[in-house]
């Protein structure tokens, strides 16, 4: 049996990383930090978050505040979202941009009271860093948060675990999904946000790095929540359509490729047309890129992984599986994959080959799983 | 009838000079969920080392080495059905393939079931 496991080098620890191996973490190297991949298992953990609720470790993510005059039209020359337009507490998605349009990271943002807080994926930080570092001017005052964990608490029972420990100036309830406050956990000054990376309602907990293993031990001492590890955090977001920086999304793909045409939804900003690569990304929106991101139902139960070929109907290679696993909610494996734009639509059969053996599929609606985000009280 | 095992934690259990084949339940513990098992066809010919079977957790493809070399006779069909058999009873009814011997002097190289376990008592 082989195993293929990447060596590596100084590996850093996070907050949490004695509390992981406490609770029966099984550690492996992600993103340059030790980082539990599974307690009791993929599956048992996936399902757990699906009825129940989650609590992962995100704490690798960068965290970053911004601050300055003039932020607002200095951060919208780098990323194509309307950063003017988003007002005290909400949060958006959106894309660190290359000049080419390529995306050099997917982020998301939010106003505090002193500027923009802003979480970037832990792989790419150090990158994101320097890139914000070279283009805003001097007089933007960037803060890495690196005193600071992140949580995430996910699932449908994730809101009524946290209602019980919060306090703030307003009730957990007026956040939904995409908005965030100040709110106190057990004393403790926390800045939490509607949002996540599962396709569950769920909340992302930005806390002191020194008050990590208490809020943890808080969370999961509530009978709704397990912690889960990175695996699940893996294949639920893969059900949920959500990409994963470095596999589905890298600096060969646009904004439209990558079918997050809702990060250019502003048409002010598309008017304007000053974010990096809009000519391009424009041009895409209006006619079509000639690839495109696609969700692949995989025929039969073995797995098709990220570097599977795409095949069309003369069995030439013409695009590439990004993502792929197993579903445990769909009991049948998955797969994100980019194809030429006429094999986009779903329903469309296409072949796959990985290992020398062809894969039957067919072009999915997306997501997977559909998305339960809390967005208000039924009206 | 005696059972041998490999570094690479395939456990191979011989009758005669017929042999049947699994992963170690250390092996399936290190793997996590597994969601499908490829077993060889039978008649099959197999070196010893060779590429004879796969199988798939939620998170990654491992390849399953052949501890002995000879000709399949047979695949664990049950695994097709029940993939996590491996997991629940790898070293039972989770077998992967039975191989007819080729040469049974090959058994020398490999471990028993004590030093195996010591051998995964370092790991």
């Amino acid at each position: 049996m082989s195993d293929d496991e990447a060596e590596t080098i100084e590996i850093m620890t996070l907050p949490l990383d004695a509390w992981h191996r406490a609770h029966g973490g099984r550690m492996v190297e992600f993103a340059g930090y030790w980082m539990p991949v599974q307690y009791e298992g993929i599956m048992a953990e996936h399902l757990w978050v699906r009825e129940s609720a989650g609590l992962f470790d995100v704490s690798h993510m960068g965290q970053l505040l911004l601050s300055g005059d003039g932020l607002d039209d200095e951060l919208e020359k780098l990323i194509p979202a309307d950063v003017k337009g988003v007002a005290l507490g909400q949060q958006k998605y959106s894309l660190l941009l290359a000049e080419n349009g390529g995306i050099l990271d997917d982020l998301m943002f939010s106003r505090w009271p002193g500027g923009i807080y802003m979480v970037v994926n832990g792989a790419c930080k150090w990158d994101d860093i320097a890139h914000l570092r070279e283009h805003l001017p001097d007089d933007i005052t960037l803060n890495h948060l690196d005193d600071r964990a992140l949580l995430a608490l996910q699932g449908p029972k994730a809101f009524d675990v946290l209602k019980r420990h919060t306090t703030g100036e307003w009730p957990l309830e007026a956040l939904v999904f995409m908005k965030g406050g100040k709110f106190e956990i057990a004393g403790v000054e926390t800045y939490i946000s509607r949002s996540g990376y599962t396709g569950e309602d769920g909340f992302e907990i930005s806390i002191p790095a020194d008050a990590a293993a208490k809020i943890a031990d808080l969370l999961t001492a509530e009978p709704e929540v397990k912690p889960i590890g990175l695996g699940a955090r893996d294949s639920l977001r893969l059900e949920a359509d959500l990409p994963l920086y470095g596999h589905d999304l890298d600096p060969e793909t646009t904004p439209i490729m990558a079918a997050l045409g809702f990060a250019v939804a502003s048409k002010r900003r598309r008017e304007e047309g000053n974010f990096p690569g809009a000519e391009r990304i424009l041009i895409e929106r209006e006619q079509g890129a000639v690839t495109k991101r696609v969700g692949l139902i995989v025929e039969g139960r073995q797995p098709v992984r990220e570097g599977a070929a795409v095949l069309d109907q003369d069995g030439s290679t013409v695009g590439k599986v990004t993502s792929g696993g197993f579903a445990p909610t769909l009991g049948q494996p998955i797969a994100m994959a980019y194809v030429p734009v006429a094999m986009a639509e779903p329903g469309t059969r296409i072949q796959l080959t990985q290992r020398g053996k062809v894969h039957e599929a067919t072009v999915a609606p997306m997501p997977f799983v559909p998305h339960r985000y809390f967005r208000g009280a039924a009206k | 009838m005696s059972r041998y095992f490999t570094e690479d934690h395939e456990w191979v259990h011989v009758d005669g000079d017929i042999g049947t084949v699994g992963i170690t339940d250390y092996a399936q513990g290190q793997l996590g969920d597994i969601v499908f098992v490829e077993v060889p066809d039978e008649g099959k010919t197999l070196s010893k080392g060779d590429d004879a079977a796969v199988v798939e957790s939620v998170k990654a493809a491992s390849d399953v080495y052949s501890p002995v070399s000879g000709t399949v006779i047979e695949g664990n069909a049950a695994l097709g059905d029940d993939p996590s058999l491996v997991n629940t009873d790898p070293e039972e009814e989770g077998w992967f393939f039975k191989i007819t011997l080729s040469d049974t002097g090959e058994l020398d190289g490999l471990m028993d079931e004590a030093k195996y376990e010591a051998f995964v008592a370092k790991l």
